[in-house]
Formats: structure tokens, C-alpha cells, sequence
């Protein structure tokens, strides 16, 4: 490597604090600015507090080539840094993070505005330099408006329609078109990253199998990694396949659910009508493992909580086959209807440039040709086996391509669970889980349904977490789906939305 | 089109005929937990260190021979104390938790189930009892009770054949079904949809956050769930409930299961 960060290591894996270069602010800069030309991106970029209690920037980055990682860090000279948004426009939305929770300011931030709306961690340092006698108040910002003849601003939420969580949109319109929008989180903030601190806790799982209701196995299969990290205790054999299979499982519920809230928001009411159905029944294939439809208590570090006998075994098959039987007709439906491609090709286009710049991940990246998938280019568990995926891939970055991939993700998940389910390794479900080492970093991937969960732990000398940074795949794509609403209607918008279907919660924490 | 045809005949009549016949429900699902006569929590000490939320409780100060006592509102049915003390706590797959007082959802040693969620009284059945229109409220939740709220109004449930509907328009609405521990966020959000619903409204608190703040309890960010801000008729407990705790409530609620 030309640039100066820590020898590198895979998912799953860690490293001694002190084997991360802390350099001065050129040089991480230019470490960072130069593993972007040589294919690495910025997988997390966060604060932790040193021992003085003076913030340090750590960024974790990955190279989807060749699977490594790597760490490097600087520590900011007073209350500022300088953003590197205007020149690697992915850690733009860290650099806000950062902003908002330490009072850190990051000087020349393109779009420099709260995140989530809450407080700063450190008493007395506020990067808007804020009067915190005064509560903050959640969307209410100096959004960017558009004047002329016949524009005009349209604000929804943060109750919506329908049965979802909150968040605001502001729309910049002239007619019908959008010329720009604008979204504010923060509505769903919990203090899932601060309540962390100190952990692991009892309740360390039960919050991070709730960072996203619908993305429990995702997270926690990222969890179970970045703890090997710092144990050193990887799960057993059969506990990585069961994992798999349940992350496989929650993976089609919700592409299965989405397909058809896609054909809902179209008024095509068929493959609306069955997928709703065809949805809980992969969801109740998942409490078939631990009797919860969304896999909670299911994941621990070192393994799972529960087996499956040969009874278990035949049943999931079984279900699964006719669920999928089902789900292939119901959702065929969508690509042999005219009305169906006249709404869905065209509609919410994003480029593959956006994609890249905005180091976006998952579905939404997929179908704008973006070849990234953590199963594939970062391979933990049960993906180091025998059973290797290709990437589900489209070109045209519309409505059609983010259903198509969810499509083709569909059946490589059946196929994958099949397979499993007839080479389960023998053996224990779960390890003795081990000491998390002291003064360590641990990084754990998993390709959550929507795309790429990233958790880093760092652990203090006495072995508790002194930072542990969750990143969401929805984290890195709220921007994308503002981007490519610029040009679309307005009516389109519902739909677009569902076609990237990204969690509020994920992102607020 | 006659494929569309071809497929409604394969996909055939799927609604389930709850409540008439009771729902199937999964090997392993953990319902209503009992906690066996005369527990106290001299015999049950792992489990009162396992639960992550202090969903299970012993009376303070009194040492060894203090009563326990298990709280639904704030319990994650994670399971972990059965598992720690196998003879203290025991989980039932008894999926009718719903209770119309927060102090019906504690559960205590040697009680056959607690009361049942009551029926509105009668002046409010014959307001809501044959058209429940609710708007429903995510405060902090994570998306999981969200989606078992959701998947009432699939043609599983079919919530429509009950009275049942969600609407868009709190001014539409007869009430609010509220989940997640209220993040500081939301909470003027919340208390603003409350006004906007026309009086008399109910309110339905679904699963753990909303009942008592869940995983975030104590959190600075959250509000322990929406009992200190509004006055709550009916309170559905789990993590999440499974859809047909949250059937039940619904349908208790309004008098149609008794």
C-alpha cells in the first residue's frame, strides 16, 4: 500500500489500537484521498474519545477487491477539521455525525447541517455553536428553497400516510417536477449509539437487533463478527449456516414484501395483494428457527441460541418451496404487464457516478451497476464455504432495475438455503464467547437486505466498548433517493420511495 | 390477464378464520410467561440477573423471601430468564396479552392469567364497536411493530372484515395506535396528531417501547413510552406482539372476542 494505514485485515477480524497509525492531519488526508484512487471506500468514519477526552477521527475503509480492511486516525487540533465532502463527497454525511454529536466542526462542509437533531456528547462544544439553554428542535432548519415564477414547496411529514416511521421531506417544485428535495431525519433518535457505550451489556443485543426492526439478523450477524474480532471466538460451523439461512430468510420477506408494496403503489393490486401474504410467510419461517418473525433472540456473539432437528429441518424446506412456488407466480405477474413496465422503467433514475460518489451500497447500488455485495467481496462464516454468491446486478438504476434485483435476490436466497439446508455442518450451535481483548479495534460486514451493515468496536483498556459505530445501509442512501428524485413528478415520489425502502430508525439510531 | 386470472385461482382463499378457530402459532413462539406459586427471589436469582430490561422484578428489601413479579409492559420476551431459571419462569405460547390497565400486565407467582382486556363500556361500543378507524403513530419504533400492525390489513387478517381500517387523516380518525418509547423528537408530533383526532378518541399502546420505553428504557433521548403523556385504553405487550396479540387486543377491545 502507498498510503500509511494499519496492516490490513478481513471482516471478522482486529487490531491492536496501537497498530493505528495516528497521524497528522496531511497525512490522513492524503492516506484517505489515496486509497480512494486505488479502490477503497469509506466503510465508517466516526469520534471516539481518548484518554484526555479529546476526540480522535477514525476511518475504516474496505476494498471490495480483494476483501481487506484497514484503519487509520488523526487527532483534530481543536474544535475543527477540515471536510473532505467537497473532495470525496462519501464522507459527507460522517462528517455531520461527527459535527452533531462531539462539536466538531468540519470546516468547508458542503451541506453543513444536523443530522439527527440532538445534542452534543460533550458538554459545551456545539459545532452551530447553539444556546444549549434552548431545546433543538427536529426539521427545523434552514432548508435550501428554489424562487421563481410558479415554484412551489410542498412538506410532508413527519406523520405520513400509512403505517410508517417519520421523517420530512421538502419538495422544491415547479408543476409536477421536483427540482430538488430535501429530507430531515432525526424523528426516530433513541440513543442507540451512546446508550452502547460501556457495553457489552445485557442489553447491548437487544439494541442492536432493534437499530432496524426489519434488519435484526443483519445486525446482529454484524455484531457476532466485530465480537470475534475482539474475542478471537468465531461461532461454530452449524451456528455460521444457521445464521446464514436465517440473514437469507430476512432477506426475502423483505424483497418479497417490497415487490409487492411496489405493485401497490401502483394500483397493481395482484402481486400487492399476494406478496403481502407470501411476506409473513418468510417472516414465519424465521420464528420456525426461534419463534420470533423477526429473529430476535436468535443471534449471540459465538453462535446461535437455537437448533434445528431433522423435524425442523424437513419443515422449513418444505415451506419454503411453496412459499417460493407462490412468490414466482405472484411476482411474475409484474414483468409480463405493460401498466406495470410504463410505471417502473424510467422512473427514479440514478446514475452510477452518484452511486460511487455517495459510496452508496445494497439494492439501490446494484441496480445502478455498482457490483458490491458483503457476501461476496467480504466473505465471513458461512460465505467462506463452498456455497459463493454472485452479485445481483442491473444497468438502468430505475424503479424497474431496484425490482428486478430484488428479483434475482430472491432466488439465489432460495437457492442458497436449499443448499444449506442439505449440508448442515454437525456440531454445536454455540462457542463459550470469550473476553473482549482490551484497547482493540474490531470491524464486523453483513449485506443486510437493504445493503451493507457496518459495526466497528473499539474496546478501552479495561475491554469495554469505548465506541461502538453502527452504520446502516440506509445511513449511505437517503441521500441517493433525494438525487434521484431531481427531474421526476411528484406523484412518483411514493414510488420511488418504495423502490429504495430504506429505515428511518437505521439511520437516526 | 389470464395469467393474472390463472394466478388469483392458484393463490387460492387465504384468510384465516380467527377467531373462530384459534391461530397457528409457531413451535417455539413464547406467549404469556407464568411464574410458578410462591416464587421468591431467593430461588429465582439468575433469572432476576438475565433479564436485560428488569421486566422481572423482586420487591426491594426484602432480601431472599421478597415476591417477584414479572411486568408484561416491559418484558422483550427474550426468554433469557426462563432459560436461567427453568422452575421460576415458564413461557406459555398463549398469545392473548392485551390488558386495558397498565397494572394488569404484571404477572405474579401462582396467577392463572391475568384479567383479559374488558370490552369498552357500552356507550363507546356503539361508537366504535361497528367502525374503528385508527391512525397510527410510529414514535421511535424500529419498524417491527410497525409491520406487525401492518400485516393486519393483508388478506391473512383481513382487519377490514372486523370494522377495522387505518387512516391517512388523524381528523378521520377514532383514535391512535401508537408505537415506540416516544423519542424527544416525536414527541410534539405525537401530542399534535392527539389533538387533531376528534373527541371521544382511544388510544392503543402496541408492544414493549410504547408501553414502557422497551430497549430504550431510561435512555435521556426517549419517554419510557407514551403513558406518562397520554391517557392509554388498551396496552398490547411483546416485542413485537405477534399480529394476533395485537388482533386480540383489538378485538377485546370492542367487545368481539369475550
Amino acid at each position: 500500500m502507498a498510503f500509511s494505514s494499519s496492516i490490513p485485515f478481513g471482516n471478522g477480524g482486529g487490531i491492536p489500537r496501537a497498530a493505528v497509525p495516528v497521524l497528522a492531519w496531511s497525512g490522513f488526508r492524503d492516506t484517505l484521498l489515496g486509497a480512494a484512487v486505488a479502490g477503497w471506500r469509506l466503510l465508517a468514519y466516526f469520534a471516539a474519545p481518548e484518554t484526555n477526552d479529546r476526540p480522535r477521527l477514525w476511518a475504516i475503509l474496505g476494498r471490495d477487491a480483494t476483501g481487506e480492511l484497514t484503519a487509520v486516525a488523526t487527532d483534530p487540533a481543536g474544535d475543527h477539521f477540515p471536510s473532505l465532502a467537497p473532495e470525496w463527497p462519501q464522507a459527507a454525511g460522517f462528517e455531520r455525525e461527527i459535527a452533531e454529536q462531539w462539536g466538531l466542526c468540519p470546516e468547508g462542509h458542503p451541506w453543513f447541517k444536523p443530522l439527527r437533531f440532538q445534542g452534543s456528547w460533550r458538554h459545551g462544544h456545539d459545532a452551530w455553536g447553539r444556546n444549549p439553554e434552548l431545546p433543538i428542535l427536529p426539521g427545523v432548519t434552514d432548508f435550501y428553497q428554489v424562487r421563481g415564477d410558479g415554484v412551489h414547496e410542498v412538506a410532508v411529514g413527519p406523520v405520513h400516510a400509512g403505517i410508517i416511521e417519520p421523517g420530512h421531506f421538502r419538495f422544491q417544485c415547479h408543476g409536477e417536477e421536483i427540482l430538488h428535495l430535501e429530507i430531515a431525519l432525526g424523528y426516530q433518535h433513541r440513543g442507540v449509539e451512546r446508550a452502547l457505550l460501556g457495553g457489552p451489556t445485557l442489553r447491548t443485543p437487544h439494541l442492536l437487533e432493534t437499530v432496524a426492526g426489519d434488519t435484526t439478523i443483519g445486525h446482529l450477524t454484524a455484531y457476532g463478527l466485530a465480537m470475534a474480532g475482539l474475542t478471537g471466538v468465531a461461532a461454530p460451523p452449524r451456528a455460521q449456516v444457521l445464521a446464514a439461512i436465517a440473514l437469507e430468510l430476512e432477506r426475502l420477506a423483505n424483497h418479497v414484501g417490497d415487490l409487492g408494496m411496489l405493485g401497490n403503489d401502483i394500483g397493481f393490486l395482484p402481486t400487492a395483494s399476494y406478496c403481502g401474504r407470501l411476506r409473513g410467510d418468510f417472516l414465519n419461517l424465521t420464528a420456525v428457527l426461534c419463534g420470533n418473525r423477526f429473529g430476535r433472540n436468535l443471534l449471540r456473539p459465538a453462535g446461535v441460541l437455537f437448533d434445528l432437528d431433522d423435524g425442523h429441518l424437513a419443515e422449513v424446506r418444505d415451506r419454503l418451496d411453496a412459499a417460493f412456488a407462490d412468490v414466482t407466480t405472484a411476482v411474475g405477474l409484474l414483468w409480463e404487464t405493460p401498466t406495470v413496465a410504463a410505471r417502473f422503467e424510467n422512473t427514479g433514475t440514478l446514475d452510477p457516478a452518484v452511486c460511487r460518489d455517495l459510496g452508496m451500497v445494497g439494492v439501490a447500488a446494484r441496480a445502478s451497476g455498482i457490483v458490491r455485495d458483503v457476501r461476496h467481496d467480504f466473505p465471513a462464516g458461512a460465505w467462506t464455504g463452498c456455497e459463493r454468491i454472485t452479485p445481483a446486478t442491473a444497468t438502468t438504476g430505475d424503479v424497474q432495475a431496484r425490482a428486478w434485483v430484488r428479483w434475482l435476490e430472491v432466488q439465489e436466497s432460495v437457492r442458497l438455503i436449499r443448499a444449506w439446508l442439505d449440508r448442515l455442518p454437525e456440531g454445536p450451535v454455540l462457542a463459550a464467547p470469550g473476553t473482549p481483548a482490551p484497547d482493540h479495534l474490531a470491524v464486523g460486514l453483513a449485506e443486510g437486505w437493504r445493503g451493507e451493515v457496518v459495526h466497528v468496536a473499539l474496546t478501552g483498556a479495561d475491554g469495554r466498548f469505548s465506541r461502538y459505530k453502527v452504520v446502516d445501509p440506509s445511513f449511505r442512501n437517503w441521500h441517493g433517493l433525494a438525487v434521484a428524485m431531481r427531474g421526476q413528478a411528484i406523484s412518483d415520489f411514493p414510488l420511488c420511495n418504495k423502490s429504495f425502502n430504506l429505515s428511518y430508525c437505521g439511520h437516526d439510531l | 390477464m389470464i395469467n393474472v386470472i390463472a394466478t388469483r385461482w392458484r393463490q387460492g382463499h387465504r384468510t384465516a378464520a380467527y377467531p373462530k378457530t384459534p391461530p397457528t402459532l409457531p413451535e417455539r413462539f413464547l406467549g404469556r410467561p407464568e411464574l410458578t406459586a410462591g416464587l421468591q427471589a431467593g430461588a429465582c436469582r439468575a433469572a432476576l440477573a438475565a433479564c436485560p430490561v428488569g421486566a422481572l422484578q423482586a420487591e426491594a428489601g426484602i432480601g431472599a423471601a421478597a415476591p417477584v413479579t414479572l411486568d408484561l409492559g416491559r418484558c422483550l420476551f427474550c426468554g433469557a430468564c426462563a432459560q436461567a431459571s427453568p422452575k421460576a419462569v415458564r413461557f406459555t405460547r398463549d398469545h392473548r396479552l392485551a390488558a386495558r390497565r397498565r397494572e394488569d400486565l404484571v404477572v405474579r407467582p401462582g396467577a392463572a392469567a391475568g384479567p383479559a382486556a374488558a370490552a369498552l363500556d357500552a356507550a363507546a361500543r356503539r361508537l366504535f364497536g361497528h367502525s374503528l378507524k385508527l391512525r397510527q403513530v410510529c414514535a421511535g419504533g424500529c419498524g417491527a411493530c410497525e409491520a406487525d400492525t401492518n400485516v393486519l390489513g393483508t388478506l391473512v387478517f383481513d382487519l377490514g372484515r372486523f370494522g377495522i381500517q387505518f387512516v391517512a387523516s388523524p381528523r378521520h380518525a377514532d383514535g391512535l395506535l401508537v408505537t415506540g418509547p416516544v423519542t424527544e423528537n416525536m414527541r410534539a408530533a405525537l401530542l399534535d396528531t392527539y389533538e387533531a383526532v376528534p373527541d371521544p378518541k382511544l388510544v392503543i399502546a402496541v408492544g414493549a417501547c410504547a408501553i414502557a420505553g422497551g430497549p430504550f428504557r431510561d435512555h435521556p433521548e426517549t419517554h419510557h413510552g407514551i403513558g406518562n403523556l397520554l391517557p392509554v385504553d388498551l396496552f398490547v405487550p411483546g416485542c413485537p406482539p405477534h399480529p394476533y396479540t395485537i388482533l386480540d387486543g383489538l378485538l377485546r377491545l370492542l367487545g368481539r372476542i369475550k
